[in-house]
């Protein structure tokens, strides 16, 4: 089964040219996880323990605005990382996610990694930059749909 | 020496009269109208526009989202009421009587795309100038290998010919997504140009098709560019403040173009460097 999920990461772009022990290390703190369509994988204010790695379907992340409803902020695909408050403290979710289709990802207990970042700082440098390389992705993405580029400039 | 007039078309000067056959609500500020010649009309090439005049009010640019093949037939606008002339033009009714001037500027170099693959890359009403690459790439699709549409909305109320983009799936790799949404939309939320990144192309056999808002074609293009798609196979349309249509005026210069005679269909290798000069 370990054996399994290395052989999973090993394609998932997230963990593209990292080396074999590290991806064996963070596939021990992992495991296959799957989410019905309408499914909640986590919401607003929950323990934020665990991180995914999406293989299949589509997840929304959004939030509960009042009076608007449920808002989606954005949308991640197969390949895409799901939850990174599980880095800082305090640990807590800042958005809901929900499986728009049938969701299949490998799920990650981050006080495991933590863990091992800690006591091997050469892969907890590798994981952090990956992590710092989406959220800086994200955030550009994020900032261009700020401009409301579509608007008719008024 | 041909004179500027020899150069242009026929009806690159005076308005040829079109009526108004159809008119078609496409968003709440967006109309689709189908005009047809009174007299002879003309030919349109995917990319190139027209001045369409609402008559006693003025002349706008528009690019033409179904050309006519030959004069005779029907020309197809998708206009965004945003302006005094664009909400006069959008709110005629059928059987009223419109100018247009054209065929104007170049085209899209769809020929020269045959043979490899295709991405069509559209924000927003972008997807209008774009629509007639997509038809001509499904007319011949066995002219061409992978063939995609990306295209980025603000809303999913704002989304253009939502029938035709689930049409268009049925033979080309169709994404969308919008700026923002609520639950009741149950497809991508994100930018266009993301979707560039996991779209199925051979970088160095795709010609790409990109036309929107200037902001989102910078951050396309720097996708493209990032799939290692070579400037020269990246084609945008451009939108400047036009207002002769033919060359004369200048309120159309780009840096030494002016895109109502040059362009508005540009390699980015051609303007890519005139784009990033702001006081261009």
């Amino acid at each position: 089964m370990q054996k399994e999920l290395d052989e999973v990461l090993a394609q998932v772009p997230f963990f593209e040219g990292m080396p074999d022990d590290e991806i064996t290390l963070i596939a021990g703190c992992g495991r296959n996880v799957r989410f019905d369509t309408g499914e909640t994988i986590f919401r607003q204010g929950d323990a934020a323990d665990t991180f995914y790695v999406v293989r299949h379907g589509t997840v929304a992340v959004g939030n509960f605005v009042p009076p608007r409803g449920d808002l989606v902020i954005e949308t991640l695909e197969a390949g895409d990382l799901l939850g990174w408050s599980w880095l800082f403290p305090p640990y807590r979710s800042h958005f809901d996610a929900r499986a728009l289709s049938l969701v299949r990802a490998t799920q990650f207990d981050g006080a495991c990694l933590r863990d091992k970042c800690a006591a091997d700082p050469a892969l907890g440098y590798d994981l952090m930059s990956r992590f710092a390389q989406v959220l800086i992705e994200r955030l550009q993405w994020t900032r261009l749909r700020l401009l409301d580029v579509y608007g008719d400039g008024r | 020496m041909a004179t500027v007039a020899e150069e242009r078309a026929p009806g690159a000067f005076v308005p040829s009269p079109f009526r108004l056959a159809e008119r078609r609500q496409d968003t709440a500020d967006t109309w689709t109208l189908t005009l047809e010649p009174v007299g002879g009309g003309f030919a349109v090439a995917p990319g190139q526009f027209v001045m369409v005049y609402a008559f006693g009010v003025g002349e706008v640019p528009i690019s033409v989202s179904g050309p006519p093949d030959r004069p005779g037939e029907p020309v197809v606008l998708t206009i965004r009421a945003v302006g005094a002339v664009t909400r006069a033009i959008c709110a005629s009714e059928p059987g009223a009587v419109l100018g247009l001037r054209g065929p104007l500027g170049n085209s899209w170099p769809v020929e020269q795309a045959a043979g490899g693959d295709i991405v069509v890359v559209a924000g927003g009403i972008g997807l209008a100038p774009l629509r007639p690459v997509v038809l001509h790439t499904r007319a011949r699709r066995g002219e061409y290998g992978a063939a995609s549409v990306l295209y980025g909305a603000r809303t999913p109320q704002d989304i253009l010919y939502p029938g035709e983009l689930e049409d268009w799936g049925s033979d080309l790799a169709v994404e969308v997504t919008v700026d923002a949404a609520d639950t009741g939309w149950t497809g991508r939320v994100g930018v266009v140009p993301q979707l560039v990144a996991q779209t199925n192309f051979r970088p160095e056999a795709v010609t790409a098709f990109v036309c929107g808002p200037e902001v989102m074609i910078h951050f396309t293009v720097e996708a493209l560019r990032e799939r290692g798609v070579p400037d020269e196979r990246i084609f945008l349309s451009l939108e400047r403040d036009m207002r002769c249509g033919v060359g004369l005026c200048g309120h159309c210069q780009l840096g030494p173009t002016l895109i109502c005679r040059d362009g508005p269909v540009y390699s980015q290798a051609q303007v890519g460097e005139l784009l990033e000069v702001r006081e261009l």
